[in-house]
Order: C-alpha cells, then sequence, then structure tokens
C-alpha cells in the first residue's frame, strides 16, 4: 500500500497512515475494472434527446458515454436531460446537451484515483477507458461503495467457510476414535518467535468450532508451557496437542536439563529464571501455576540431567465438542 | 468505549492499522508481569503495561485483549509492532504513567477487568 502518499487528493502524514483500515486500504487494492460497470448502454450524438429520457428510465441508469463510432466524444447525464425537458427541447439531439468535458479513467487504475477524479471534479460518473483509449466500462462512486462493501464481505466469508469446513472436520470420518494432531518445534531462547505456536493452535481450536472459554484456556496454558521451553531448556522441545471432539490432550517435552525439585518448581513465585527474561515479563515464578488453573488434568515429570514431560489435558462438555459441527 | 475513543482519551499515538477502532472495550488490567496478566485478566480488556516486546501481543493474543496501552511514551521495537498488525490488536502508546493512566481510564467509566487469584502468595 503506498503510504506517504496522495490519499483522496490530500497529503498522508504518517500518523494519518497509521488510522488507515481496511476499506481505504480496499481502495488501492479494487482495480476501477474490478468495480465498475462493463458493457455500458451507450448513445451517439445523433441520438434525440427523448430516446435518451426513454433509455434512461427503462434502463433505470442515470447518464452514458457518447460514442462516435469507436471514439469516446462526451457524456449525457440525467442534469443535462433536466436542462433539455426546462427547455421542453426533447427532438433534439444528444449533441446539443452532451457534456464534451471528459475526464476518463483507466480501467487497471486503483479506485483510489477515481475517488480523487469524483472529489476534485464533482463528476457524477467517469467512463473508463483501457490502454488504447477504448471504452470500456463506466464508473460511479456508488459502483465503488458497492465494490469495497462485496470485498469486505469476501474477506469475511473466506474466514467464515474455513471455520465451517474445519468446525466439521470429524463428522464425515469413520473411525473408533479420531483425533487432529498438531506439533511444534520449539527454539531454546527464541523469544522474538515464543508464543507463535500457541497463537497458531488458539486460532486452529477456533476455527474447529471450539469455543471462546476453551481457546483461551488452552492457549494460555501452551504459552505459559512454550515460554517454559523457550527460557529454561538446553535445546528447546516439542509441543504437541491432539485435538479430539471431547478433549483437547497437550504434551510438552523437552531434553533437558530437567526440574531438580518438582514441588518447589510448583509453589507459585517460586522462579529460576535470570533477571534478563524478567525483563520481558516473565519469570515470575507463575507459570506453572497458571497452567494448572487453565487446564483439568496435569501431569508434570522430570528427571534432573534427562529433561522434563508435561501432559495437559483439557475436557469438553457436550456443548462445547469441537470438529463436530455444531 | 471503544478503541478510537481511548485513543483519544489517553493521547495515544496508534501503531498498527489493522487494528478495529470500533472494538469495544470492557475494562482494564495493568501489569508488567505476564503471567500476572495471564493469570488475572478478562476478556475485552485493555491491557497497560511498560513492556514492549513481542510477548505482550501474544499474551494480548492469548487473553483475548482488545487493545493494549504502552505507557510512559514508550516506543515499541518494529517486531512487536509487525507482530500487533499481524494479530490486528491496537497497539497504543501514551505519554502518561501507568497511574495516571489508570486513574483517567477508571474516572472515564473503565471497570477493572482484573480478577482476583486465589493461592497467588508470593515468595519473594
Amino acid at each position: 500500500m503506498a503510504k506517504d502518499s496522495l490519499f483522496q487528493g490530500k497529503l498522508v502524514s504518517e500518523q494519518e497512515a497509521e488510522h488507515i483500515t481496511r476499506v481505504e486500504e480496499l481502495s488501492y487494492e479494487l482495480k476501477v475494472e474490478e468495480v465498475m460497470a462493463s458493457n455500458p448502454f451507450t448513445v451517439t450524438p445523433e441520438t434525440t434527446m427523448s430516446e435518451v429520457l426513454e433509455l434512461f428510465r427503462q434502463k433505470r441508469i442515470s447518464g452514458a458515454p457518447v460514442l462516435s463510432g469507436e471514439e469516446l466524444v462526451g457524456i449525457i447525464s440525467m442534469e443535462d436531460l433536466i436542462k433539455c425537458l426546462q427547455n421542453s427541447d426533447l427532438q433534439s439531439t444528444v449533441r446539443t446537451y452532451m457534456s464534451t468535458r471528459l475526464l476518463t479513467i483507466r480501467n487497471t487504475d486503483p479506485s483510489i484515483e477515481a475517488l480523487k477524479l469524483f472529489v476534485n471534479s464533482h463528476f457524477g460518473r467517469l467512463p473508463v477507458v483501457n490502454e488504447d483509449g477504448k471504452l470500456v466500462g463506466i464508473l460511479t462512486k456508488g459502483d465503488i461503495t458497492s465494490g469495497i462493501l462485496k470485498a469486505l464481505q469476501h474477506d469475511y466469508q473466506e474466514e467464515e467457510v474455513r471455520r465451517y469446513r474445519a468446525s466439521h472436520l470429524f463428522e464425515d470420518i469413520e473411525s473408533d476414535r479420531s483425533s487432529l494432531i498438531l506439533r511444534y518445534t520449539i527454539k531454546q531462547g527464541d523469544f522474538t518467535r515464543g508464543g507463535a505456536a500457541s497463537s497458531a493452535i488458539k486460532r486452529a481450536l477456533i476455527r474447529l468450532g471450539a469455543n471462546p472459554q476453551i481457546a483461551r484456556r488452552t492457549g494460555i496454558a501452551v504459552y505459559e508451557a512454550e515460554m517454559n521451553l523457550i527460557i529454561h531448556t538446553t535445546n528447546g522441545g516439542i509441543i504437541r496437542v491432539e485435538i479430539e471432539p471431547k478433549q483437547i490432550s497437550i504434551t510438552v517435552s523437552d531434553d533437558g536439563p530437567g526440574i531438580e525439585d518438582v514441588s518447589l518448581a510448583m509453589r507459585p513465585g517460586f522462579s529460576t529464571a535470570s533477571d534478563s527474561v524478567r525483563e520481558l515479563g516473565f519469570g515470575a515464578g507463575m507459570g506453572l501455576v497458571n497452567i494448572q488453573r487453565c487446564v483439568d488434568s496435569m501431569r508434570l515429570e522430570s528427571v534432573y540431567g534427562r529433561g522434563t514431560n508435561l501432559r495437559l489435558k483439557i475436557f469438553l462438555q457436550e456443548q462445547e465438542i469441537v470438529g463436530e459441527g455444531k | 468505549m471503544n478503541v478510537r475513543e481511548l485513543v483519544q482519551l489517553i493521547n495515544g499515538k496508534l501503531y498498527n492499522s489493522s487494528a478495529d477502532l470500533e472494538r469495544e472495550i470492557k475494562g482494564g488490567c495493568g501489569a508488567d508481569l505476564m503471567s500476572d496478566v495471564l493469570a488475572s485478566i478478562q476478556p475485552e480488556a485493555v491491557l497497560l503495561t511498560g513492556l514492549c516486546n513481542p510477548q505482550v501481543v501474544r499474551t494480548a493474543v492469548m487473553a483475548d485483549v482488545a487493545a493494549i496501552i504502552l505507557v510512559r511514551g514508550k516506543n515499541p521495537p518494529p517486531e512487536t509492532i509487525e507482530l500487533a498488525e499481524e494479530e490486528g490488536i491496537a497497539l497504543i502508546s501514551s505519554p502518561f504513567g501507568m497511574f495516571e493512566l489508570c486513574g483517567r481510564l477508571y474516572a472515564a467509566g473503565l471497570a477493572s477487568l482484573e480478577r482476583p487469584v486465589d493461592g497467588s502468595d508470593c515468595s519473594c
């Protein structure tokens, strides 16, 4: 997206650019040809104004480009027609009343360019031409609005469709017990990526139809565990999430260094984290406590010098089942 | 109060364009310990914090936070802004300190969304 550039005719400061919304983004993304009306009704300079009146009425349009052969020579609008009616002059031709002060827009321009023209010119419609200058469509402000609305709805529907598909994942698969397994490898010390796996897991659960509370509890538990792998392990570790319609089983494992005293590690506020980790807002000794609060069952096994294995389960109630539709 | 009104109220600077300015904020929570946030915050709150690393955004995603305010005019690093952009959570910086911000927001009618946590005795 072109930031710090002309936006609706004025220079956009960096601060304003921060407030640009998806709608504004779309006005840059959507090309004129994606929102215009193609194959517009056209008239010739010789068409009579009474024929124009009939055309506007029948086709429910309020303007039409004027073509002489292939060449665009003007535009005739409702306003011109009203002027003609005031003069009781319906027998005259389009040539008398059409506007020849022509502003056109290219089919490949972003719609924002058209919006700028509309704002600066106060014209109601713009003929759209291709690279050879040939008329290919007509554009009104309303076309841009409905084009953007359609695109917004499309964005929304794509996510809806994904969610719908995922939320019925297990429904058509026959087995005695179906599950979906997600695995993530977590690197030691990777604070920048820390939480990426948990975000992905939370998103997956929501797509599978998990209710927000279940997704949140799982997300928080896995996030704390993910940060533990990043902060405390020698070589990082693995997060494995098995999703079944009625339960989520999480295993977080690493190969060292292991926890010296598991019951001490479970005590709220106990921490072995370094100051640099604490500066990140972690290492306050609440991680394992938080995990326990979020899950229905927790088993922590560790052999000092060998590694740690954390097993968590979240059970879903009948109304909370995932992957089997609703 | 929605995000747009929040930004105005705190002379805030919004860092990401993906944020939904109409998103409703139900209350607030202030903390610098991410585990405290995860333990106590209720959904749809604004999170006030002095930290500005990407973990703040991750924490916000996990805890269904509606907006993040970085107190005392802190400038977040690019990776934090990028993540906020990706996740669509409003990332706002305000020149005021934590105490002042909590006061302003409370006075403007935002409730506390810090749930009391039992058994959080601290050994320090």
